[in-house]
């Protein structure tokens, strides 16, 4: 199957993979976990399996607060685009609890939704919606480069006199 | 009146391109009508019974000529010929085809107006009280805290894919009439001791199914932490508000099910995080804005005699000032109510030379100010009482020119089986009814202040629980049903309207009325006692016993 991870303005292949819930935990490589399971291995894994959570939407990122240094991935579920608490969730990880590794959206992920998830602080994104993956291949750009509000997303800049307006970076990030 | 920098346009413009390409993906099938549907929903485009309809965005119901003409031409080159005004201070086009409406916006962009967020699950166009900067009762303009709101909420990254809709008003004076106990979050906008801008929080307010007043979380917020509070109320709302059930999405039904004690520490808790930082509102900022809304130079000599004069002389004149002008704080000006409810027509629709005429009155004798209310009228905030009886001939030409502002044929009615996919009766042409029954000059001042409010189904889009009288369209073995609430009141003492008795056939909803009228004419103490005070003095008893005799 094609890459479907998106990520720096190109789909690349994913080092890490979703384990699923009847599968035995392996003694090596990388794998994404539900956040209940996460918790449960994250003390007793291998030094040669990392792991990575899986956020659903009804998740409370704070209970990730302990483990946050050693995250490099944080998956954040959007079982339906519709349901917006993911935004939340992302915006919680990066301001309150300052997370820097990779912010992944999962699911429903719909080229509209893209630029407000980046936004968010997401950084990648699993592309599985065919006319989706089909325009951000393309390069097609749906966003109002204007923002009329402070967010997560990295290198946005105070633009004119308003205190809440920003532009994004310089280069896109 | 707010006016665009060269960042709102550029804004806007690409909000126009954006839409323009979600409706060519649609219509090439990239996007399916699910996906699509908040899409457009985010840019005021419904789907309703007969064709889609456009929600034009009136920010805080301020608008100038110029943008009323450019209504009145979409509404004579895209639609048949006219708008509807809305409860939300919005303007909508019920008529307009989907592949017109990227052009339409376009057009609206030339003169600074929108649709964004009009619809959908997001943050609502801010609502305000639409006698803003000119009442004389207010202590301050609520304008540029709406607008400051407007901003901040627009393509909120996080806020746009919420449980449900959320609406919030804003209102500078102690009377009420922007509502804000019935919205998701109202603010009263105050002064403490020392003259600081401070806001009352309501919070959970709402119609619908399940009507709520608000809870009151703030009694005194300072101006500063407005963005910040309100941005921990919303992320508060869209992590816990209910997604199961879409009728218990609103944040009524969270304050509600976690008791407002609870949520209020939660709000608190997440302000406490983010009050501090980037969303706190600079002094020169509020200034900055504030200042967009400054009065317009007011003349001292607005009020040479002639009106009392011209007054004396024709009583129709005389009525309209009676009941359509409400005072203001500038010695010898007054804002003007256009009524949008002659008798027997549709209640806040107007024709593009209706809105026409309104915009040349407005440029010649209101500094150019135009205000829709949520009570579906226009009005010219700003006018030199002198200039009143020209004002008037000019309304009478246009035929708008009903002396009707607050009484009983001034009726809000959603557009109900008419228009409306949802609707379970007819409510226009009730209103229409209403209207030709009490329709006489005469009659209707005897009546006095009274406000009626009608709604085709349970959503409640004609606010009918606050309406003195309120009139609730249902369907029952086929045939149209009324439900009528009394008591309703959308104010600074705002009440839900209770139920009075069994509901009523299309053919006796209006008789019902009258006799609930007449009742009220016979109980009350004095003419000045209105409808709802006799009705909050006797309570219901008198008006079921004429409805329906003694049990
Ligand atoms: C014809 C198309 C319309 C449809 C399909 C529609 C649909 C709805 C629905 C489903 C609700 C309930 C929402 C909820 O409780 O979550 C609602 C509420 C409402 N609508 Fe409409 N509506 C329409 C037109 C209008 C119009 C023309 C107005 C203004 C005149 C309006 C103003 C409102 C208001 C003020 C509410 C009350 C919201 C609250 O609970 O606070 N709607 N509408
Ligand atoms: S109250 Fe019902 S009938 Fe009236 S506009 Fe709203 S959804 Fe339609």
């Amino acid at each position: 199957m094609a890459a479907q991870l998106y990520k720096d303005g190109g789909f690349v292949a994913d080092d890490w993979r979703h384990l699923g819930d009847d599968e035995p935990l392996p003694e090596a490589g990388a794998v994404i976990l539900p956040l209940a399971r996460f918790l449960e291995n994250v003390a007793t894994a291998p030094a040669s399996l990392k792991l990575a959570v899986l956020l659903r939407a009804a998740d409370d990122p704070d209970a990730l607060a302990p483990h946050l240094s050693r995250l490099e991935l944080i998956a954040v579920d959007f079982a339906k685009f519709s349901d917006g608490r993911g935004y939340s969730t992302a915006r919680l990880l990066c301001r309150r609890h300052g997370f820097d590794g990779e912010l992944r959206a999962v699911g429903d992920v719909l080229l509209d939704q893209i630029p407000l998830m980046r936004r968010c602080g997401f950084t990648a994104f699993e592309i599985v919606h065919a006319p989706t993956r089909r325009a951000l291949e393309a390069g097609h750009n749906v966003e109002v480069p204007l923002y009329l509000q402070p967010a997560e997303r990295a290198g946005e800049r105070p633009a004119g006199a308003r205190a809440w307006a920003r532009r994004p970076a310089a280069s896109p990030v | 009146m707010y006016r665009y920098d060269e960042f709102d346009t550029d804004f806007v413009s690409a909000r126009v391109e954006q839409f323009t390409d979600q409706v060519r993906r649609r219509l090439a099938g990239d996007l399916d009508e699910e996906q699509f549907k908040p899409l457009r929903l985010m840019n005021g485009v419904y789907l309703q019974l007969h064709a889609y309809m456009l929600r034009v965005a009136i920010p805080y119901g301020t608008l100038n000529g110029a943008q009323m003409r450019k209504l009145a031409y979409v509404a004579r080159t895209y639609d048949r010929g006219y708008g509807h005004f809305t409860t939300r201070q919005n303007i909508q086009f019920n008529w307009p085809r989907l592949k017109d409406i990227p052009a339409i916006l376009e057009e609206l962009a030339t003169v600074e107006m929108h649709a964004i967020q009009t619809s959908g699950n997001c943050i609502r166009n801010v609502t305000a009280d639409h006698f803003s900067g000119a009442a004389a009762d207010e202590i301050l303009d609520p304008r540029p805290y709406a607008e400051i709101l407007r901003q901040w909420s627009s393509l909120h990254p996080e806020f746009s894919f919420l449980p449900r809709k959320f609406k919030i008003a804003v209102t500078g004076a102690p009377h009420d009439r922007a509502a804000v106990q019935v919205h998701d979050i109202g603010l009263q906008a105050k002064r403490d001791a020392d003259g600081n801008v401070g806001f009352t929080v309501f919070v959970g307010g709402g119609l619908g199914r399940t009507p709520m007043i608000a809870r009151k979380v703030r009694d005194f917020l300072p101006e500063e932490d407005l963005l910040a509070y309100c941005e921990a109320i919303l992320r508060v709302y869209n992590r816990y508000g209910r997604r199961d059930n879409k009728y218990k999405a609103r944040i009524k039904i969270l304050v509600h099910e976690t008791g407002v004690d609870t949520l209020k520490a939660d709000i608190e808790r997440e302000f406490e995080e983010i009050r501090h930082g980037v969303l706190r509102l600079p002094q020169d900022e509020i200034d900055r804005i504030t200042d967009y809304f400054a009065p317009p130079p007011f003349d001292a000599g607005a009020d040479d005699g002639s009106l009392d004069r011209a007054t004396a002389a024709d009583p129709a004149l005389a009525a309209f000032v009676e009941r359509n002008l409400h005072a203001h704080k500038a010695p010898g000006y007054a804002s003007v109510t256009i009524s949008l409810k002659p008798i027997g027509k549709a209640p806040g629709d107007a024709t593009a030379d209706q809105m026409d005429a309104v915009a040349a009155l407005a440029e010649r004798f209101g500094h150019d100010e135009i205000r829709v209310s949520h009570e579906q009228n226009l009005v010219l905030p700003h006018v030199r009482k002198a200039d009143v009886p020209a004002i008037f001939e000019g309304l009478k030409a246009a035929g708008l020119a009903e002396a009707n502002a607050g009484l009983v044929t001034d009726i809000i009615a959603c557009p109900g089986m008419d228009f409306c996919a949802l609707a379970t009766a007819r409510s226009i042409p009730v209103a229409q009814r209403i209207s030709e029954r009490f329709g006489t000059p005469e009659r209707q001042r005897d009546i006095g202040d009274l406000k009626i409010k009608i709604s085709g189904c349970i959503n409640a889009c004609g606010h009918h629980h606050v309406g003195h009288i309120g009139i609730l369209g249902v369907e029952k073995k086929g045939e149209e049903y009324y439900q009528i609430t009394l008591g309703g009141s959308g104010d600074e003492n705002s009440s839900i309207g209770e139920i009075i008795g069994r509901g009523f056939s299309y053919d006796d909803v209006v008789d019902a009325v009258e006799t609930l009228v007449d009742t009220y004419i016979g109980l009350r103490e004095t003419p000045q006692e209105d409808f709802l005070a006799a009705y909050r003095r006797v309570g219901d008893a008198p008006f079921k016993e004429a409805l329906y005799g003694t049990a």
